[in-house]
């Protein structure tokens, strides 16, 4: 297929424990700082040693989008590797494995190239230590695939650095031993993926949690409580690394009930707060995401989605949480839901977010997923220039006669924060303007109209219509969200007749949008990572609209794009 | 200055005739006036329970969260704005059963806020249920065979928990609760006031009556001395239970620790975009 004549694909697996991860990241680097760009899909189960663990960097030279199920050079750190993924690699592909493990290859399929590279020996001479093995298979990697060394070397020295010399000097050791090894025996193996551009743009590598962490700094983040869960873990990593320095509080709360409580405890109090969780703990936090909608109290919440029920499949990714975000939580009350559809998304979704919520004194919810936040794409720098920080209507000033539920025609009444003079109840009780409680008839329907009305006016000032990808006319329209997107828009290179409209805001909805481009499209397929067609539901409810082809995947795994061309072909085939 | 008058909203409290809650009402209004705090200076952070109705006749700026969670809010409203005096006013269900796993983890970070516990040993607002703190043996609505659990004991608890200032007052006496809801107030660190407060409908064995015949001030007890502190908090019993300072112990506090708010609290510096440029580089 066309869209991979431009793809290679490196896959890095072993045992967890191993530097899968960091082998996969380090070379991926490798590829962004040559010039290229780079999308990486990380597997690996939910514990720390042992388990079988792998990362696949895909390497382009325009735009790379989404995993591949094909592997051009397997480098396998163990059998188990061999064995699972030796189907994966293409006629002419390389498996690198170490020379010394009796490592059994006999089923490898005639056609792919078996590379033995000494990985443990190069390893126990540069530091007396198997745990460079990965260091020296990413050498030989990056020989085969026509790499620059200084470019690898200088990478493990910054990476190491903080480790000491002598670490440095064992890694350079390391990877130097396994390039000029593979560089001499397979010299006829060397393909010219990464030769080094004469001219590199610089571009960043980043994951969907460093994005959003990096994203919530950049608009002004004062507040953070956030508890620990897969696949969220490194947005607070990131916040907690830069707290000091751009002086505002991460904190660490006892759970995910504690975590929203702080978080509007903390807005209520007039800082910009948010926090994040998966399923589970979002679970925990919807009687606070209530209490901020009765308060009317601004808070972001980054809900990074995992499959489910339970504990599910904690490390791998899915799609089922937003019929969850939308209905979460006894009563009504107005909840802005957002779904990020990749890195770039997620970074500048989580600035807007801060923004709508306190615009609107309201919870806003960004969905992301596994997918997003644990793999890394390559961009050039995000352009924060056309934002701006609007904390909506909020005042310090004493006024008379304050009254902070103040009802008003768009919802949203004057805010203040206490230690101002202005005194106001913030009430989880039904309550008047001022916030006394209230049990009055009038009051009751009054105060639940005024916050609802805050979705109507967010619908006419601040949603934004799906975008389309691909011709206004088309033969299939395919209808999804989240991280599909990428491996859609990868699958569409091929498909001139095919669009795609990716919904990224999910309340309010554009149902005007969404239903003009449904009722134009010829041939329909809703395409999501759950069983029950969450967002064909959404559809449903809001259009009118039943979509009858719905291609679920509900495994954890992504979608990969050779699929969704597949699940194409089938369909013009019809 | 505050004035009494100030502190009156356009709501009557409606507790019960005789209710402890109104002795701690009467008892943090006067301590309010004493020092002075007022909605320049203070915010009230209350749970749900007969003990969360106090915002509504207090004016002073509050939040009333759920069932269980003042602690993370209060805790929330003081690490963004460290100058206010947080209060929270809790109950023995509200933050023993529901909010305890809050309890214990508030009480060893010790962030400097001030808790009141309005401990009526019964969950008076759903109309008469056992509470954590109800006897072993207690009838009630929810057992009427007796309680077969054992009380916690909020003092014990706190100061294992790792709390700074632990204390108990008697509602009744409320120049007493007044001057040791300041003393709580003024203590660098968490301090948790147990407050025994009678609740005259549905608790008909820890009576105003019981606590004015049973409970003594303590005398000559160091409360500087952990251990001491601790076998103090385990007496209860006939003419057992004592009222008064056990632990009063300076540990830096959490807010002194973080050197974001060492200069001014978080709010005083106004969100802005922020030039994320470096970090930016780190990822390239």
């Amino acid at each position: 297929m066309a869209f991979k004549d431009n793809l290679f694909s490196v896959k890095v697996g072993g045992q967890a424990g191993q530097g899968i991860k960091s082998a996969g990241q380090v070379l991926a680097k490798v590829a962004t700082r040559s010039g290229y760009n780079i999308f990486t899909y990380t597997e690996f189960p939910s514990i720390i040693r042992g388990g079988h663990n792998v990362t696949q960097v895909v390497i382009g030279e325009r735009d790379v989008t989404a995993p591949l199920t094909t592997t051009n050079i397997l480098v396998a750190l163990n059998q188990d590797t061999v064995n699972k993924h030796m189907a994966e690699v293409v006629g002419g592909g390389v498996i690198i494995f170490d020379a010394d493990k009796r490592i059994d290859t006999s089923k490898v399929k005639k056609g792919v190239n078996l590379c033995p590279v000494p990985l443990a020996k190069f390893a126990f001479e540069a530091a007396d230590l198997e745990l460079l093995e990965n260091t020296v298979a990413n050498g030989a990697a990056l020989a085969l695939l026509g790499a620059d060394l200084a470019i690898l070397t200088d990478l493990v020295a910054e990476e190491f650095g903080k480790k000491g010399q002598k670490i440095v000097d064992a890694n350079k050791k390391a990877a130097t031993a396994g390039y000029d090894f593979a560089k001499k025996e397979y010299a006829d193996k060397i393909k010219d993926v990464l030769r080094k551009k004469d001219k590199v743009e610089k571009k960043m590598m980043i994951s969907g949690s460093e994005a959003v962490g990096l994203g919530a700094i950049a608009g002004g983040l004062q507040f953070a409580a956030i508890y620990p869960m897969s696949p969220i873990s490194n947005i607070l990593h990131t916040l907690a690394k830069y707290q000091e320095k751009y002086g505002f509080i991460y904190k660490q709360p006892e759970d995910e009930i504690a975590a929203i409580n702080m978080t509007i405890g903390a807005a209520y109090a007039g800082a910009r707060s948010m926090t994040s969780t998966s399923g589970g703990g979002f679970a925990l936090m919807s009687e606070g995401y209530g209490l901020a909608g009765m308060t009317e109290t601004p808070i972001v919440i980054i809900e990074g989605m995992r499959p489910g029920p339970a504990t599910g499949l904690p490390t791998w990714s899915g799609q089922g949480d937003l019929q969850f975000v939308l209905h979460a939580h006894q009563g009504d009350f107005p909840r802005i839901v957002l779904a990020a559809g990749d890195i770039e998304e997620a970074f500048h979704l989580t600035m807007k977010a801060l923004n709508l919520a306190e615009k609107y004194q309201t919870p806003v919810v960004l969905l992301v997923d596994k997918n997003i936040c644990d793999g890394d794409q390559s961009y050039p720098v995000f352009d924060v220039s056309g934002y701006k920080v609007d904390r909506g209507k909020v005042t310090r000033e004493k006024k008379e006669d304050f009254k902070r539920f103040q009802l008003t025609d768009d919802g949203i009444s004057l805010r203040s924060i206490p230690g101002f003079g202005n005194y106001f109840i913030a009430n989880s009780d039904e309550h008047d303007e001022e916030g006394f409680s209230s049990e009055e008839i009038d009051n009751a329907v009054s105060q639940h109209e005024k916050r609802m009305k805050k979705l109507a006016t967010c619908d006419s000032q601040d949603m934004e219509v799906p975008q389309l990808y691909g011709p206004e006319d088309a033969d299939i329209t395919i209808v999804s969200w989240g991280s599909n997107k990428g491996s859609i828009l990868s699958a569409l290179k091929d498909f001139p007749n095919v669009n795609f409209m990716h919904i990224v805001w999910m309340n309010p909805f554009p149902t005007t949008a969404v239903k003009n481009v449904l009722t134009r499209a010829k041939y329909v397929i809703d395409l999501e990572a759950n069983i029950t067609g969450q967002l064909a539901q959404v559809i449903a409810e809001k259009t009118g609209i039943i979509i009858a082809d719905k291609f679920l995947k509900y495994d954890g795994r992504p979608f990969f794009p050779e699929e969704i061309a597949d699940k194409l072909n089938s369909v013009l085939k019809g | 200055m505050t004035e009494l008058a100030q502190l009156t909203t356009k709501c009557s409290p409606n507790w019960c005739p005789g209710c402890g809650d109104i002795a701690i009402w009467g008892a943090y209004k006067n301590a309010a006036v004493q020092k002075g705090w007022d909605n320049g200076n203070t915010a009230i952070v209350a749970g749900i329970g007969c003990h969360g109705h106090i915002v509504n006749f207090t004016k002073l700026t509050s939040f009333e969260g759920l069932h269980g969670r003042p602690l993370p809010v209060a805790t929330g409203i003081k690490l963004a704005n460290n100058r206010l005096n947080v209060f929270v006013f809790t109950g023995d269900g509200d933050c023993l059963a529901e909010g305890g796993n809050h309890f214990v983890h508030a009480c060893r970070r010790n962030h400097n806020i001030t808790v009141f516990i309005h401990d009526n040993a019964i969950y008076g607002l759903t109309t008469g249920q056992t509470s954590p703190t109800s006897p072993h043996g207690y009838k009630s609505k929810s057992t009427p065979e007796g309680n077969p659990d054992y009380p916690v004991n909020p003092l014990a608890l706190a100061i294992a928990a790792g709390a700074t200032f632990v204390a108990r007052s008697y509602a009744g006496d409320i120049q007493s609760t007044a001057n040791m809801m300041i003393k709580a107030a003024e203590h660098q660190g968490i301090s948790i006031l147990d407050i025994l407060q009678p609740c005259v409908t549905f608790n008909k064995e820890l009576t105003h009556g019981y606590y004015q015949e049973n409970t003594y001030k303590l005398e000559n007890h160091d409360v500087k001395n952990k251990v001491e502190a601790f076998k103090k908090s385990l007496e209860w019993g006939p003419k057992q239970i004592p009222l008064g300072v056990f632990l009063d112990i300076d540990e830096p506090t959490y807010e002194s620790e973080l050197p974001q708010i060492a200069n001014n609290p978080l709010i005083d510096n106004d969100p802005v975009r922020k030039d994320v440029t470096k970090l930016f580089e780190e990822y390239t």
